[in-house]
């Protein structure tokens, strides 16, 4: 019977209250060191090396679905993707060769009215891994980390536009917020006229909101937003969102703004990791 | 002798490290907010049917896990963990004794506090999430706890009788 084991005796669970208070003393001072001045970002790695096998596990459910869906895929439809997928990238090559040639333009251009040069880095494909991170942010995993070159801060984009930033780098994975969380604050230009604004992220996928437009402002649905370069961590001219909604209250001195993110981040995938020049140490590939 | 113990320990184990997997698990964002906290679940129920092996340290080591496994703050799980592995621990002796009704509104109490403690840190840290992420975890967690006991109830003897 259960009640016959010696173990039952709270006086044998050696300083038991002791024990839980400087557990609770040790976690404080852990939160405190993480928040302040991220000495703790070694030891979160460190742990994060035994923590990976499990995410590795979590995750893995998806891919053999993924996989095993690839496989199954009929010969027919394969053909008819890759044909698709053929005529799809011919396409983006002709159109690149455009922008080959607006590019040459605009630095001839910037070179004389003596602009600084924009840089253009190396870019890396990077999987999500289908496993959760924070529940109180919209954060996202990614599966590559500083093993493949990665840093804090870096810019994520995916096909459509803007995905987020970095936000902590393992050895094998990171973790990256999304520009919907609503921490996270993106310097974009209104692409029509460039006017520059701040993009807020709401906590939904599908939203973002432009807070500090004046009621004057020239804003309208419609409008494509671009990211700006305006605080180094993104690189200019990536398409962020595009404004979904502007509402004008005469007695308030700042236009309702909001605007539909270009990426859809609720089925984000795969996204490409942007190194700027300055950080570039030769690990991204092309 | 010692390899006895370790294999009974083993089946508490695995528990913990499903319900860590059942933590880091994506699902679908609608039921996001109502995922229980499958640790906490576990973890108080293993501290009060064995409290001379699984206590505060064990509860505050996986919380640490956690946190890393989040992202959240360095601790955050931890100390809540902690928290509520300690008075589970402290009146394990009387909690064994109740009513299962008597227990599950025990095991709401402890979660609501897990939760806000954790809101508290994260009010603290300057992270806003919505209500409906507070309450969701512990009514979710409250009923899923009568399943829960029963499940890890038949591997219970298992482990304390070594059979």
């Amino acid at each position: 019977m259960v009640g016959s084991q010696s173990n039952s005796n709270p006086a044998r669970i050696p300083a038991l209250g002791f024990r839980a208070l400087a557990l609770i003393v040790l976690s404080i001072l852990l939160m405190w060191l993480d928040h302040r001045e991220h000495h703790l970002d070694a030891v979160r790695r460190a742990v994060g090396v035994a923590v990976y096998p499990v995410q590795i596990v979590v995750d893995s459910p998806a891919r053999v679905w993924s996989w095993l869906r690839d496989l199954s895929a009929s010969k027919n439809q394969l053909q008819l993707e890759n044909s698709r997928l053929r005529t799809e990238a011919l396409i983006t090559r002709g159109r690149m060769q455009e922008l080959a040639a607006l590019k040459a333009e605009n630095d001839r251009l910037r070179d004389m009215l003596d602009a600084r040069e924009q840089v253009r880095g190396e870019v890396r494909v990077a999987g999500i891994m289908a496993v959760d991170a924070n529940p109180y942010r919209h954060n996202i995993v990614l599966d590559v980390g500083t093993r493949e070159g990665v840093y804090d801060g870096q810019a994520i984009v995916d096909a459509s536009g803007v995905v987020g930033q970095v936000i902590k780098t393992g050895l094998t994975t990171s973790q990256a917020i999304l520009i919907s969380d609503p921490d996270h604050a993106l310097p974009v230009v209104v692409n029509r006229n460039g006017l520059r604004t701040v993009a807020f992220g709401t906590g939904e996928y599908n939203r973002l909101s432009l807070p500090f437009l004046a009621n004057n402002a020239d804003i309208e649905t419609g409008d494509l937003l671009v990211t700006s370069g305006l605080g180094g961590a993104f690189p200019s001219g990536y398409p962020v969102a595009v404004v979904e909604s502007v509402t004008r209250l005469p007695q308030e001195p700042f236009a309702e703004v909001s605007a539909t993110p270009a990426a859809a981040l609720d089925q984000v995938r795969e996204v490409m990791l942007i190194w700027t020049r300055q950080q570039d140490d030769g690990t991204g590939n092309e | 002798m010692s390899n006895a113990r370790a294999s009974r320990q083993l089946p508490v184990l695995i528990t913990l490290l499903i319900a860590f997997m059942l933590m880091i698990t994506p699902m679908p964002a609608v039921a996001e907010p109502f995922r229980p906290d499958w640790l906490a679940l576990v973890l108080m129920f293993w501290a009060m049917t064995v409290p001379r092996s699984y206590s505060v340290g064990i509860a505050w080591l996986i919380g640490i896990f956690l946190d890393v496994a989040q992202g959240t703050l360095l601790g955050q799980h931890a100390l809540a963990l902690c928290v509520i592995v300690y008075i589970t621990v402290k009146f394990h002796l009387l909690m064994r004794v109740f009513p299962l009704s008597q227990l599950t509104a025990t095991v709401f109490a402890l979660l609501a506090l897990y939760q806000f403690l954790l809101f508290w840190i994260n009010g603290v840290a300057g992270v806003t999430a919505p209500i409906i992420d507070y309450w969701g975890p512990v009514v979710a967690g409250t009923i899923v706890w009568p399943f829960l006991s029963t499940v890890l109830s038949g591997l219970r003897y298992r482990v304390q009788t070594g059979g």
